[in-house]
């Protein structure tokens, strides 16, 4: 929901239902990036509230499109810190499997080994019987 | 405002000089941010008494005046954005990871919506048929409804107040557990709930005798077979953990209940948090301000609880303090307190000082204490029901909606 001016529409507050700090904590802080917001906060009325109240105020063009471009864009910010992640992670799961079969790997060799001795000791052992 | 001076020719050349002049041009004029104001921007300041220059600088044009912008783009945010995998549990529960050029406003929306805001299923309502044991039933049942359930939201659908409990909402577990007379004290573990693809078998009372029996759920067809997730003989739901204790039982005592659960999220109560704790923390950088050398870097090195310094041999008998792990550093700032916060006894050289200078000596610090502004170590401990990485998956997709509802309702 818009409150604003007919005449002038670079100023207006705007509620956001059923968000927090969460949203407009980091709308605010897209909006204050923005070039073209000379002001831009938010405050919850009341804490039993169940809304925010985010106020943009624009060097002229319109609060609600600057307002809508900043959403946009902390959407497409969301969406490569997901493909970032995304990323990394498998990566780093790739990485650790084959640290994990190395890891076998070598521990396996390393019984070969000592099997190999036991038994020749073993071995050693029968002839100097 | 004139003076009769003799007129100067300007010549062409001046005048297009004159316009195409440009102050940041000169060579003596330095560009970007000048150090200090660049240490506030991208630093806390971890003094001894506080730390300083706690907020980050959201305003794009707070730099316009050096000819600096402060406005993140998003191509500059997509180049510079990292993310590390640091460590991984070994039951893959826990995931430590860093996340690189993000602000904390946006940091801490992931952290708020991964504590409050992702679905999960737990306990909302226990059926209590018999407890004989000292904990008492709504205690019992706070309790119950604290348990992790490893049961994938995404499968279930919210219950709402009219809705009937059904096989796509609900899941029913039972618990029977005696502890026969003459045995010892037994424990209730969580293993010992049962889980019950066909609903409740607790039959509602009702006054008419001739009526089918009613049951508190009514599932249509077994969850076995309504989920191919679980259609497997062997893939049961069940806690995300055997060995939780729910209650103690003393000899003769007995627990009979039947528990519903069902989805919701950590607002409304924290059982539903899919997290035990999600949290961040900006990454330390420790630096040495000068050598710190011989009895002064050992001095150092001891004075520091978490070992972040290291003593390097110099050769010649020589030894400097060395800052070898600053990640491990908790801040306590003992290193930059007076004499790294010991109650020394004053030797003799220091008291023949004060003798003859008539004060004791400066304290000169050694160590600057810094947190990084936009490096996050974070750290996500899920309950087990779901793995920390799609967690973190699903709290930026739920933010990427909150933002498109916003669009939405402003076109
Ligand atoms: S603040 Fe504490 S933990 Fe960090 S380096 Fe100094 S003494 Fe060590």
């Amino acid at each position: 929901m818009e409150h604003g001016s007919f005449t002038n529409d670079s100023h207006a507050s705007f509620t956001l239902a059923e968000e927090d700090h969460t949203l407009a904590n980091a709308v605010r802080f897209m909006l204050n990036q923005d070039p073209r917001v000379t002001l831009a906060g938010y405050s919850i009325p009341h804490p039993s509230l169940e809304c925010v109240n985010v106020r943009v105020q624009t060097t002229g063009d319109p609060a609600r499109e600057v307002l809508k471009d900043a959403c946009q864009e902390l959407m497409l910010m969301n969406r490569h810190v997901r493909s970032v992640f995304d990323k990394a992670v498998a990566e780093f799961k790739v990485k650790q499997a084959r640290l994990a079969t190395e890891e076998e790997k070598k521990t396996k060799a390393e019984e070969a080994e000592l099997k190999k001795q036991r038994d020749l000791l073993a071995s050693m052992d029968i002839e100097s019987d | 405002m004139t003076t009769k001076k003799e007129k100067r020719i300007v010549t062409e050349e001046e005048k297009t000089f004159a316009k195409n002049f440009n102050i940041m041009d000169l060579p003596d004029i330095p560009t970007g941010l000048p150090p200090h104001l660049q240490l506030q921007r991208t630093r806390v300041l971890c003094e001894e008494d506080a730390p300083i220059h706690t907020t980050s600088i959201a305003y794009s044009g707070a730099y316009n005046g050096v000819g600096v912008d402060n406005s993140v783009k998003l191509e500059n945010f997509s180049d510079n954005f990292k993310v590390d995998v640091i460590e991984l549990s070994k039951d893959g529960m826990e995931l430590t990871f860093d996340m690189i050029g993000i602000d904390a406003a946006i940091a801490n929306a992931f952290r708020r919506i991964l504590l409050a805001e992702l679905p999960t299923m737990a306990f909302e309502k226990v059926f209590i048929a018999n407890n004989t044991s000292i904990v008492q039933d709504e205690v019992l049942a706070q309790r119950m409804g604290l348990v992790p359930i490893a049961a994938d939201p995404k499968l279930f659908d919210y219950l709402s107040e009219n809705d009937q409990p059904n096989e796509k909402n609900t899941i029913v577990f039972k618990l029977h557990a005696k502890c026969a007379k003459g045995e010892g004290r037994k424990k209730v573990l969580t293993k010992e709930l049962i889980w019950l693809p066909n609903g409740s078998e607790l039959v509602k009372e009702s006054g008419d005798s001739n009526s089918k029996p009613k049951t508190y759920t009514s599932f249509s067809r077994s969850q076995k077979d309504s989920f191919p997730e679980f259609a497997a003989k062997d893939s049961n739901i069940s806690p995300s953990y055997p060995d939780i204790l729910i209650a103690k039982l003393g000899p003769g005592h007995e627990i009979e209940l039947e528990a519903h659960a069902v989805k919701g999220i950590g607002k409304t109560h924290a059982k539903w948090s899919p997290v035990a704790t999600a949290w961040y923390r900006m990454l330390p950088e420790v630096i040495l301000l000068r050598e710190v050398e011989d009895e002064d870097a050992e001095r150092l090195v001891k004075a520091c609880p978490q070992k972040v310094f290291d003593i390097e041999d110099m050769g010649n008998g020589r030894k400097r303090a060395r800052v070898a792990r600053p990640r491990e550093c908790t801040l306590c700032r003992q290193c930059v307190r007076k004499n790294y916060g010991e109650d020394r006894n004053k030797d003799e050289e220091e008291k023949e000082w004060i003798e003859n200078v008539g004060r004791e000596k400066e304290w000169v610090e050694n160590v600057a204490l810094r947190r990084v502004k936009n490096h996050f170590i974070f750290k996500i401990e899920s309950t087990g029901s779901m793995p920390p990485d799609v967690l973190f998956t699903e709290a930026v997709k739920i933010l990427e909606t909150k933002c498109e509802r916003v669009i939405a309702t402003l076109s």
